[in-house]
């Protein structure tokens, strides 16, 4: 019989290994079956937008992993992590400030990429679920943005988080208890920052991953729409496979995209403002970029037509926007056919537009809120540019805060060496036994008897006589009572 | 016993459940693999733009210049020579830990070594680490916990330990005696240190 080495010798190792893998992993044809997608009409730069965002998010699950190395979701040390991280970490400010830009890139592109698939009519023809599921993708990045905000757990993070939970209390009924569950309590405190962390690292990205892998899979299956000439059902054009030129498309877009957020984060590294001081009265909260048209928005409704503002006209859009799909049935796919729904969408974006600018010309028409905005951004450099202060941990140990006696008395026990055998804090070793809860063993003055005169057994186990003057044996006794 | 030798690995294309088409290699034309080439080289370039942050970021104990080694105050100079035995004085280490600072408080004796010049030495035992006493009547440091036994200037005399009291760096300023602590390893017979 032919041996199968005999045969493919003329291969390369290279080719031989990849067929063993092949014929074990199916990774080939799965590869295939990724970079064969037929695009109709061709590779547009007009596609790129989907792919970019999938990058990106790896962009931001890659440096995110890696801040975390360094960060610890407290109140207490938050800011001193994200502090080190910024000015004492090699490469810890770049990484951060590629994390932070990124999260704007990706509303950006998530912003374009809707505009395309509207624009396109691409949410046409069979494509409900997928555009739904899109819409989706869009409130959980848009969840990411807003828990990220509040991690570093400075001033402005501080403040916009408050004001932006504060916001919920406005629903109906509900609104309190939601405002209180999401923050852990009645207050902003250590529990928020808890949540916001778990929402932010764990279960908003695992429902990502999720949504993305739906979004993905049903796009796949409805087939990409292709140019807006095209039928969405049957797009009836030569196609071309994404691999290579659209694949070239995506990745260009990608590699500019990381090349700006890179430059980006060297040029202009993301400040850290002071530690969040909540007996602030004066800090003027202002929101990411992207948030402002809301912030602005929302400042129009006071009293009670605020229900219409915060619950019936976000509710109406909201359900316009997800239901696209199920309201407009046509396939005419040319906007300037399908003036309504354009219109309709134009009409929301110029709006949207227009509360930033107004927001912005706000701040700079009123000189007492500008005034604090400069004072405010002025306090973030100087922060930056202070050197980074460690936090002052404990002294060896802990425990509860002991009364001054004691504190001498503690002295006393590391200076006698009772610690070499008795552990620190009295915790005991494999020499002596642990001196915690001695108090309840015995009073003051059988304690200083037994220390002046150890027992036969003590002796025997290596304790020797403690000869002290009273004052400094009283502040011992006061120190092993102390031990809990 | 019949044996059956497993059939040669088939490029898994040919059966191909998903592409309903090209059964052509992909990077086949000259077209694709230049292509081909401009994405792998495109791929190293956006993998190495977010990889060498990373790589910075988690090597930075590595990369980290040492903090340098802080002192503590012990006390006044003058003091230590008017006393006639070795002084214990605690001193305040402070230590980085990434963020945070640690303050701990560690017993050290201020003696004199054979020519009479003031030395400080630490007070954990060469042996096992215990702390050792000052037994001012018989004018000698005794170990408790085995029996080490230090003449005044901190020579080993008898017990188990294997060297002297460890000396401490110190230095005076402005009348000051200051120490940088030092932990050494135990049970060796020259002095080691550790941290």
């Amino acid at each position: 019989m032919e041996s199968n080495r005999g045969r493919k010798s003329n291969e390369s190792v290279f080719t031989r290994l990849m067929r063993w893998n092949d014929a074990r992993t199916g990774l080939n044809s799965l590869l295939r079956y990724a970079l064969d997608e037929p695009v109709p009409g061709g590779a547009k730069l007009a596609y790129v937008f989907g792919s970019a965002l999938l990058f990106l998010f790896l962009s931001q699950i890659v440096t995110g992993v890696f801040l975390a190395m360094y960060y610890v979701p407290s109140a207490d040390h938050a800011h001193t992590t994200v502090s080190y991280l910024a000015k004492e970490v090699s490469g810890g400010s770049f990484l951060r400030s590629v994390h932070s830009y990124g999260s704007s890139a990706i509303v950006i592109v998530l912003l374009l990429h809707i505009i395309q698939t509207f624009m396109y009519g691409s949410y046409k023809g069979r494509r409900e679920l997928l555009w739904v599921v899109g819409c989706i993708l869009f409130v959980l990045m848009l969840g990411m943005a807003f828990t990220g905000y509040l991690l570093p757990w400075d001033q402005k993070a501080y403040f916009a988080t408050t004001v932006g939970t504060n916001m919920l209390s406005e629903i109906p009924v509900v609104g309190t208890w939601l405002k209180q569950l999401l923050r852990g309590g009645t207050e902003m405190g250590t529990l928020t920052l808890s949540r916001f962390f778990v929402l932010h690292v764990f279960l908003i990205p695992a429902l990502i991953f999720l949504f993305v892998a739906q979004h993905i899979y049903l796009f796949r299956k409805a087939g990409a729409a292709g140019p807006i000439s095209a039928d969405p059902i049957n797009p009836n054009l030569p196609t071309e496979p994404f691999y290579p030129k659209q694949l070239v498309m995506d990745m260009g877009f990608a590699l500019l995209i990381v090349i700006f957020l890179g430059f980006l984060a060297w040029k202009i590294p993301v400040v850290l403002g002071p530690k969040a001081d909540p007996s602030e009265t004066v800090f003027l909260p202002r929101p990411e970029w992207y948030y402002v048209p809301v912030f602005q928005y929302l400042k129009y409704w006071k009293g009670w037509t605020s229900v219409i503002g915060i619950m019936v006209i976000p509710g109406i859009l909201g359900l316009l926007l997800v239901g696209l799909p199920f309201f407009d049935r046509s396939l005419e796919r040319r906007p300037w056919k399908r003036p309504l729904s354009v219109g309709t969408f134009a009409a929301v974006f110029l709006a949207l537009a227009f509360f930033g600018v107004q927001s912005h010309r706000g701040d700079l028409r009123d000189p007492g809120v500008a005034a604090q905005l400069q004072k405010q951004q002025q306090h973030e450099e100087e922060f930056m540019k202070a050197p980074f202060q460690p936090e002052l941990a404990g002294a060896s140990g802990g425990g509860a805060p002991m009364d001054v006696l004691a504190g001498k008395g503690q002295t006393v026990f590391t200076a006698q060496g009772c610690n070499a055998c008795h552990g620190e804090n009295g915790a005991g070793t494999a020499a002596a036994p642990k001196l915690v809860g001695v108090a309840g063993k015995y009073d003051a003055a059988k304690l200083e008897a037994i220390l002046r005169a150890p027992t036969k057994q003590m002796a025997l186990g290596g304790m020797e006589a403690v000869d002290l003057k009273a004052d400094e044996m009283g502040a011992l006794i006061a120190y092993l009572r102390s031990l809990k | 016993m019949p044996t059956r030798d497993l059939p040669p690995d088939k490029p898994e294309s040919t059966n191909n459940q998903f592409s309903g088409g090209t059964a052509q290699d992909p990077a086949s034309s000259p077209r694709r693999s230049f292509l081909g080439g401009l994405l792998t080289a495109g791929a190293a370039g956006v993998g190495a733009l977010l990889i060498i942050p990373v790589i910075r970021v988690v090597l930075h104990p590595l990369l980290a210049k040492t903090t340098e080694k802080s002192w503590s105050d012990v006390g006044k100079a003058d003091e230590f020579q008017a006393a006639g035995a070795p002084v214990q004085r605690l001193v305040q280490i402070e230590q980085l830990d990434g963020w945070r600072r640690t303050v701990s408080q560690k017993p050290v004796y201020v003696a004199r070594d054979s020519a009479g010049q003031l030395t400080v030495l630490s007070a954990v035992c060469t042996h096992l680490g215990c702390t050792v006493p000052w037994i001012d009547k018989q004018n000698k440091f005794i170990c408790p916990c085995h029996q080490a036994i230090f003449d005044p200037t901190g020579k080993l005399i008898g017990g188990p330990a294997p060297r002297a009291m460890d000396v401490l760096p110190m230095k005076v300023e402005q009348g000051v005696v200051r120490v940088q602590y030092q932990y050494f390893r135990q049970l060796t017979p020259n002095k080691e240190v550790i941290a």
